[in-house]
């Protein structure tokens, strides 16, 4: 990868996507697609808007020499349904299709830490080839799941594509709108009584700088990216002065099904689990092999949620 | 401050306090470390536990100068029904050692599943007993205490006080891996503080736990027969064992290391028998 090569990035019109092509655009030159509309994307960069699984994708390979292609745009829809699930996987099959018929030479893949699922049992700092349990107990991320695999066998398919997939801890920061950062948003927000898990958070601007380094030559493979540090639950909404309601895991449970069956919650059930159980990951083969560090500190991580106008 | 939270500080002696300072176990910047220990709520637990360790079971420790700096696996008989032994092994580290060391102990799978008391466990540095929770607390330079008997040994019945269980070989491998010195370890006198008469079985899988003890007191009395007797401990700690390997042997040689520690904590064992004259005194 070398300066004003061409980039493809998926996911564009999301608040991450939008930050990782502003980020991006200064130093290499930007193919952004997304199905949705996008607005304040640079000037310099392209948008072309089409769902991955149509034709107009395979035209962007073949018109234009692209060198790495970043894919962000996977559907984390808490209501999900079959679509979502046929967007997430057949649109990476295509766009990993696409990838090896026109050589192009870096894939990089935003998965998510999340895929480990939270679980009692769970050692803490769980490695980067720990059996992925997430769908276990939450069926709504089974297509998110089955796309990291996808990649994954990928990588080892086509070894001249150097494949990086990112498994961040949660994203959070002023921009991203993601279950964690709403959560921790809440004025009030539930803790389930008598647990409180060590939680890992990442700023999103770091997850932008390890999109970075990934695109470096000679970078590959699976790396968890974990922010600056672990704080128990409770600490982390002490510093943003959130009242919180303790509620029994035996009432929290069936009453969170309920609300979210009535659209009074965006909160899956399931959701629950990360606000009970540890899903802490090892970073260090990030910080050993990308040369990953974050730049936020962990107080500034975690009051980044509350945006900008403080 | 809150009061509650004054109130509970009055209580913690500055020994306590100054202890605490000296573990050298290095913490997050909100005073946790990334296990979820957290020194400053481990103290208060540390209060109660010294008036158990000094006055209930007027603990009787001896060569706790062979437990060394750094990372060391510490390896004892367990038994009594409920761990007392280990939180006096950890008492005794923490009180009697200098500089104390915090002792991290591996606990059951299932704990984390319990609302306060998985909370509660990790505060005070208790960890779940994965071999890779192990192996990073090892490399950190973290003292772990381990009993390879595990149910089996803090079950068993009255008739089988003082003799030795089947140990696993888990804990010889990862020695073995992370290059790890074994401290044996005997207490003697925590047989006696809930004899069990018969182990329920039935009763015990019903209720999805390892054992069910009946004893003279349990459950005849309620929850106050789980109450232990104030029998008087000793707790003996042994030379340091280096093992030489990698830690992937076949079962056979790790048998033969594993049974060199079993030995040293069976004369341990003998010798604390020999040495005490009445369970109480």
């Amino acid at each position: 990868m070398i300066e004003r090569d061409t980039v493809l990035t998926t996911g564009a019109a999301g608040r991450l996507g939008r930050l990782v092509v502003q980020t991006l655009h200064r130093k290499y030159r930007i193919i952004a697609v997304d199905r949705r509309p996008v607005r304040g994307l640079p000037k310099d960069v392209t948008h072309i808007r089409s769902d991955l699984r149509r034709r107009a994708l395979d035209d962007v390979f073949r018109s234009q020499n692209i060198k790495a292609v970043i894919h962000l745009g996977l559907v984390h829809n808490p209501r999900a349904n079959d679509d979502d699930y046929r967007f997430n996987v057949l649109g990476t099959q295509k766009l990993l299709d696409l990838t090896s018929k026109y050589e192009v030479d870096k894939f990089v893949m935003l998965s998510s830490a999340n895929i480990y699922g939270p679980h009692p049992d769970n050692s803490l700092f769980l490695k980067e080839d720990d059996p992925l349990l997430g769908a276990q107990s939450f069926p709504g991320i089974r297509d998110l799941v089955a796309v990291d695999r996808i990649v994954q066998s990928f990588f080892y398919r086509q070894p001249n594509v150097e494949t990086v997939m990112l498994r961040p801890v949660h994203i959070v920061g002023p921009r991203v709108k993601n279950a964690p950062s709403n959560y921790l948003r809440l004025e009030r927000p539930w803790v389930i009584s008598g647990f409180d898990p060590m939680i890992q958070l990442i700023h999103e601007e770091d997850v932008v700088r390890a999109m970075l380094l990934a695109l470096n030559p000679g970078i590959k493979g699976v790396f968890n990216v974990v922010g600056p540090g672990e704080a128990p639950l409770s600490k982390v909404l002490k510093i943003l002065e959130r009242k919180t309601i303790s509620v029994p895991g035996l009432i929290a449970w069936p009453m969170l099904e309920r609300l979210f069956r009535f659209k009074m919650t965006s909160f899956p059930t399931p959701e629950i689990r990360h606000i009970q159980f540890n899903c802490i990951v090892d970073g260090a083969l990030a910080r050993n092999v990308m040369k990953f560090e974050p730049r936020y500190g962990l107080i500034e991580t975690i009051r980044s949620v509350r945006g900008f106008e403080d | 401050m809150g009061i509650r939270r004054r109130l509970a500080e009055k209580f913690v002696p500055d020994r306590v306090r100054s202890r605490m300072n000296r573990i050298g176990i290095e913490l997050g910047p909100m005073g946790v470390d990334p296990f979820g220990f957290e020194p400053t709520v481990a103290k208060y637990a540390a209060t109660p536990m010294e008036q158990l360790y000094r006055r209930y079971f007027r603990v009787i420790t001896d060569g706790i100068e062979n437990v060394p700096e750094g990372r060391v696996l510490l390896v004892s008989n367990h038994s009594g029904q409920l761990p007392f032994d280990g939180m006096m092994i950890g008492a005794a580290l923490f009180f009697e050692r200098d500089p104390p060391r915090y002792v991290r102990s591996m606990i059951e799978k299932w704990i984390p599943r319990l609302p306060y008391i998985s909370v509660f466990m990790a505060r005070i540095g208790q960890i779940v007993g994965t071999p890779d929770n192990c192996r990073r607390l090892l490399n950190n330079e973290e003292a772990i205490l381990v009993f390879p008997e595990g149910a089996r040994g803090i079950s068993k019945t009255f008739d089988k006080r003082y003799k030795l269980e089947k140990f696993g070989t888990g804990f010889m491998r990862l020695a073995l891996e992370t290059n790890t010195p074994i401290v044996p370890v005997a207490v003697v006198g925590a047989e006696e503080q809930a004899p069990a008469l018969y182990d329920a079985k039935s009763i015990a899988k019903f209720l999805g736990m390892p054992a069910f003890p009946i004893t003279p007191f349990f459950p005849i009395l309620g929850p106050a027969g789980l109450l232990p007797l104030p029998t008087r401990y000793r707790i003996y700690f042994g030379e340091p064992l280096k093992f030489e390997g990698h830690g992937d042997e076949d079962d056979d040689v790790i048998q033969k290391q594993i049974d060199q520690v079993k030995s040293s904590i069976n004369s341990m064992l003998h010798r604390g028998l020999r040495e005490r004259d009445g369970v109480f005194r």
